[in-house]
Parts: structure tokens; C-alpha cells; sequence
């Protein structure tokens, strides 16, 4: 079985058809997700209040993204 | 087969995530402390009072910096996930490890390490609030530049490989892409809002510390999620070694 290890691999493409949905819905979700670690309640709000800031303050400052 | 592979990164980006939150406890949370000692002690001589807490010192250093890594940790490795799809087949042939880790070299310094060059990371106290939207307008537009950088020039070293030798064409789009972020960060505005007496070694502790959490994170994505992709030669996303396809 050895030998095999030695083959060219066959590598998969996905069909951009098939990304694109999952591109769009998860991509969506998941900046959503890195938004409001990032920038909620500083440069933008969707909530109101500073709780989600505070909670998040020092993953925000070490993330690298500009806080205060 | 797109799912499964989304998956798998959102579960490596949660590992990578707790990594790198350890990184961030150990040797970015001292600086932060640092920094905030310094701000309670300009705001003591200026006679201020102490800023209100909305949230404890306590829990921002312990959960709140825990939630914040995890999801972005968990967020970044479904996108890479996603990027790890699109790219697969595309870019030549090459092994899902070593796709893996060379998409992540390429996010890392796409994503963290230009931006952080031109716009780097800062401590609490520095920063003037007035000018918080300024300012994160010019990181998303470095960010938005580096990363149409990253992708134009992995195209064009992709088309002048067949011309020069993938060493070669490499260089090429490797130097052009110096030249480019180099124009880019020369024409956005400078932002400098650190008091002229904040401690510059906690300044530069600060920054290792965000950069080395990043690395944690960006390395632990793209060296976990080979790996794992390697192994499932089971599932229905498997690099496979057919007899003779071609």
C-alpha cells in the first residue's frame, strides 16, 4: 500500500453554484459574529447601551481592533 | 460537503480560539492592567473620577475576553472554512495540509499583520473616543485593501507560473504586493493618539501580545484544519489518490 502515498492527489473543486449559498448565508453570520466583537456600540450601534463594548473590551483591545 | 467542511473549521476555530485566549490571559492581560493603571492614575491627578463600571474588571478579563476570542476565533475559522473551499482545486495542486496552512499564512497577513502594521493595535487610554469612527473606517480600508491585495496577486502568480516557475512567479506577485500595501499605507492618514507619558514599554508588550494572539489563532486554524481534512479520508470531502484518473 506504500506506493500509493506516492500518487498525484485528485483535488476536489466545488462548483462556485454550490458555495454560493452557504458563502452568502455563513459568511453573513459569521461577520455578523466578528462585528460584534469588533465594532458594536463604538464606531456603530445596533444595540443601545455600552453592554456588549464593556463585556467584550479586552478581546476587542487584544483582537487589534480600535476600541474607545 | 460544503457544510461539513464549515463545520470542521468552526470547530477548529473554537479550539484555535481557547489557544489563543490562553495566549491572551498569559501575556496580554498583564498589559492591559498595566494600561488601565496608568488611566486611573491620569484621571487621579487630573481630579477625575474613576470612569464608571458597567461591566467588572473582574469578568472582562476572565468571560468577556473568553466569549470575544471564542467567537471570533469560531467566526474566522468558518470564513476560513469557506475561503478553504472556494480555493481548493484552484490554486494548483497541493495536499489539503499544505493548502491549509498557506491559506492561513495568507489570511494572517492579509487579515492581521498589514492592517496592524499602518493601524496597530492599542491599550486602553490611548485612543480618543471623539475620534473612534475615524478611525475605524481607515483599519476596515486598509483591511478591505490588503486582503483585494492578497487575493489579486495570488491570481497573478497563479497565471505567470506556467512562464516563470512557481519560485518564480511567486517572487514576483510576493514584491508586488510590497509595493502596493507600501503605496496604500503611505497615502492613508497616520493615526497617533498616545499621551506623550504612556509607558512605551507597555505600548510595544501590548502589541507583541496582540500579534502573538492572532499567530496562536491564524496557526492553530490552518495547521488544525489540514490535519483534519487530511484525515477524514472517509468523509465525502477526501483528497483522494484514484487509479489513473488522469
Amino acid at each position: 500500500m506504500a506506493h500509493l502515498t506516492v500518487e498525484p492527489v485528485s483535488i476536489p473543486v466545488i462548483p462556485v453554484r454550490e458555495l454560493l449559498p452557504w458563502a452568502i448565508l455563513g459568511g453573513l453570520v459569521m461577520l455578523l459574529a466578528i462585528y460584534f466583537v469588533g465594532s458594536e456600540q463604538g464606531a456603530t450601534s445596533l444595540i443601545n447601551g455600552m453592554y456588549v463594548h464593556e463585556f467584550v473590551h479586552d478581546g476587542r483591545h487584544l483582537l487589534g481592533f480600535p476600541c474607545h | 460537503m460544503v457544510g461539513s467542511l464549515i463545520l470542521r473549521g468552526l470547530i477548529v476555530g473554537l479550539v484555535a480560539g481557547l489557544l489563543a485566549f490562553g495566549c491572551a490571559k498569559l501575556i496580554g492581560e498583564p498589559q492591559v492592567d498595566k494600561a488601565i493603571a496608568y488611566e486611573a492614575q491620569r484621571d487621579a491627578a487630573k481630579g477625575e473620577a474613576p470612569s464608571e463600571e458597567i461591566v467588572s474588571r473582574e469578568v472582562q478579563s476572565s468571560l468577556g475576553l473568553l466569549a470575544g476570542v471564542l467567537v471570533y476565533g469560531t467566526a474566522v475559522g468558518g470564513l476560513f472554512a469557506l475561503a478553504f473551499a472556494f480555493v481548493s482545486g484552484r490554486v494548483g495542486r497541493i495536499g489539503p495540509r499544505g493548502l491549509a496552512a498557506l491559506l492561513a499564512l495568507a489570511g494572517f497577513l492579509a487579515i492581521v499583520l498589514v492592517p496592524q502594521l499602518k493601524y496597530p493595535a492599542n491599550p486602553p487610554s490611548v485612543g480618543d473616543p471623539e475620534t473612534i469612527g475615524h478611525r475605524t473606517a481607515l483599519f476596515f480600508i486598509m483591511m478591505a485593501a490588503s486582503i483585494a491585495t492578497m487575493v489579486g496577486m495570488v491570481n497573478l502568480s497563479l497565471r505567470l507560473k506556467r512562464r516563470l516557475g512557481a519560485w518564480n512567479a511567486a517572487l514576483v506577485a510576493a514584491g508586488l504586493f510590497i509595493l502596493i500595501i507600501a503605496g496604500v499605507q503611505l497615502l492613508l492618514p497616520d493615526v497617533n493618539e498616545i499621551p506623550d507619558d504612556f509607558p512605551a514599554v507597555v505600548l510595544w508588550r501590548f502589541r507583541e501580545a496582540s500579534l502573538a494572539i492572532q499567530l496562536v489563532l491564524w496557526a492553530g486554524i490552518g495547521l488544525g484544519f489540514g490535519w483534519l481534512t487530511e484525515r477524514s479520508a472517509s468523509g465525502q470531502f477526501r483528497f483522494s489518490t484514484p487509479a489513473r484518473a488522469h
